[in-house]
């Protein structure tokens, strides 16, 4: 190994280095922004040690460079500027847009790497088969979920018939076309069709996956991008592709788990799909068993103005009516009342993990107010008031019950609080399609009416209340 | 299978046990901002697009050193700035120095 060969190697490995403590240092929300700027110096670092071996080996052609500046110019630029206008609410597709191009860049390796002898019948190594099949699903994957989520896609699931049957042909396709390659019988044609039917699969893989079910499948493309630029990093012979594919792969595989099991599905049961589409379907007034007991601004704001203590349960409704910033108005009038208001967030609440936290934090929020579900659950009988805000399912108590669409789920135990206020759009089912006995419990108020003007209505009484 | 591939392997099985070991201890409260802060990671793939210029040296290798340096330029870039926004939103209890 000559001098400059190990010096740039050591680069590689402070580089794969920082990126594991970057991700460390995330596990706070102290240090988490300097984990993200280590993480970043190290990205900058690996990639001017790239741009100096190009200029030591002195081999790359003029247009090359060109191409490469070009490109990288016009990338970064869109980058900053989707990164700078993003609104919170839109952090899932602009994800899944990275997770789309970073999977298409490290298909794009491997396709390279293919062009560069594609004279005759040959074949192709594993690493580059893969590189090129997951890297293909994952780009046309993510961008259905992207489209979907963005609003361009519907979001329901699409299904037509023989959906399932063109699924089995592209999978025949790619398992034969990687046989051909991997065996050396291979040529351009087998190469054209794995990567054509791989991004076919990508397609027919997300289509039919229900816009509730969002959070599951963007962790699984994130773990799938990983895992391409990891193949990328075989195929080019580059440990740190390889070590940073590694980390993003097992991240995506923890949070798809994470996911699966707060939305108490199997990954399979929502990869079959067909199932889920996000949205209540609004029903008018108030309907379903049970007697329900409406409350009216006034009655809402008394309880929660002269209450102790607390807990806001916020859900998908909230998400969608934008009303994050009223929630936090009004938790602030609470606060100087003195009343202790907290957060309680359900691991699936949004679009994707964690979403729900972001649209707080961005309202406001101070982040120790945020409570994850195991510490709002122990605080909960200590609660005065419960109040929902848009969320359904997750606060189920049917899920503590064998035999119900919910039951095993973990939730949020808003029924062990003293009293539960729960703003509702109407007695629409939530997603599992079942009733909510939570609504029909004598403790528990229901004013109804979308987030946003509820939040509007109880602020101003409030106000009024305590003049 | 070449000595090469094979410390490549071992490299790859033990970042993946890592990442299990790290991420899993990530709260609730930060997942959006790690998955996207694990987004910008992969745009490490930006150094996969440089060093394919090595053997670019007709057309369609030009189009695709382009292509995927777009993508991967794209992908790092905004994923760093992004989580950078969303990260400097949680923000501490009113009083107290960042």
């Amino acid at each position: 190994m000559s001098a400059f060969d190990l010096v740039i190697r050591l680069v590689y490995l402070a580089v794969a280095t920082c990126f594991v403590l970057g991700l460390h240092l995330m596990n706070s929300p102290v240090t988490a922004r300097r984990g993200n700027l280590l993480s970043a110096a190290a990205m900058a670092a690996g990639v001017a040690a790239t741009a100096v071996v190009l200029v030591h080996a002195a081999t790359v052609r003029p247009w090359a460079w060109a191409a490469l500046a070009a490109g990288a110019a016009l990338g970064s630029g869109a980058g900053l500027l989707l990164a700078r206008r993003v609104r919170m609410t839109a952090m899932p597709q602009l994800v899944s847009l990275f997770n789309a191009v970073g999977g298409g860049a490290a298909a794009l390796i491997g396709v390279h790497d293919f062009t560069l002898h594609v004279s005759g019948t040959h074949g192709a190594s594993l690493p580059v088969v893969l590189d090129v099949l997951i890297g293909a699903v994952t780009f046309s994957g993510s961008l259905v979920a992207a489209g979907k989520l963005q609003g361009v896609v519907p979001s329901h699931p699409i299904l037509f018939p023989g959906a399932r049957a063109l699924t089995a042909v592209l999978v025949l396709a790619m398992a034969g076309a990687s046989i051909l390659l991997l065996t050396g019988n291979g040529g351009l044609a087998a190469f054209a069709v794995l990567a054509v039917a791989a991004l076919g699969f990508g397609v027919s893989m997300v289509a039919p996956i229900g816009g509730a079910d969002m959070p599951v499948v963007i962790s699984l493309l994130n773990a799938f991008t990983g895992t391409a630029v990891a193949m990328a990093g075989f195929a080019l012979g580059n440990g740190v592709l390889i070590t940073a594919g590694a980390l993003v792969g097992a991240s995506g595989t923890i949070l798809t788990k994470l996911m699966a099991d707060a939305m108490n599905r199997s990954l399979t049961a929502i990869i079959a799909g067909g199932f889920g589409t996000g949205d209540d379907k609004p029903i008018e007034g108030p309907a379903g068993q049970g007697r329900v007991r409406s409350l009216s601004a006034d009655d809402a704001a008394i309880q929660l103005a002269y209450a102790t203590r607390v807990v806001v349960i916020p859900g998908y409704g909230l998400a969608a009516a934008q009303a994050q910033h009223q929630l936090h108005e009004l938790a602030q009038l609470l606060e100087q009342r003195g009343v202790r208001v907290s957060y309680a967030v359900h691991p699936v609440a949004g679009r994707m993990p964690g979403h729900m936290n972001v649209l707080l934090a961005e309202a406001g929020v101070p982040y120790p107010q945020l409570a994850d579900m195991e510490n709002a659950n122990a605080a909960m009988p200590q609660t005065d008031v419960a109040f929902v805000v848009g969320a359904n399912d997750v606060v189920n108590p049917a899920a503590r019950r064998p035999g119900t669409a919910v039951s095993g789920m973990p939730i949020i135990d808003a029924d062990r609080a003293k009293s539960v206020i729960v703003i509702k759009r109407s007695m629409g089912h939530g997603y599992a399609g079942i009733d909510n006995e939570l609504y029909t419990d004598p403790r528990t108020g229901m004013y109804f009416a979308d987030a946003k003007r509820a939040l509007g209505e109880i602020t101003a009484a409030v106000k009024v209340l305590v003049g | 299978m070449s000595v090469q591939l094979f410390a490549d392997l071992s490299v790859f099985v033990l970042s993946l046990l890592l990442g299990f070991e790290v991420i899993g201890r990530v709260p609730t409260t930060l997942h959006t901002p790690l998955m996207s802060a694990a987004n910008a990671v992969h745009g490490i793939v930006l150094a996969g697009a440089l060093l394919i210029t090595l053997s670019a040296d007709d057309a369609l290798g030009y189009a695709l050193v382009f292509v995927t340096a777009a993508f991967a330029a794209m992908n790092v870039v905004g994923g760093y700035v992004v989580t950078d926004r969303m990260l400097e939103m949680f923000r501490p209890p009113r009083g107290e120095p960042r």
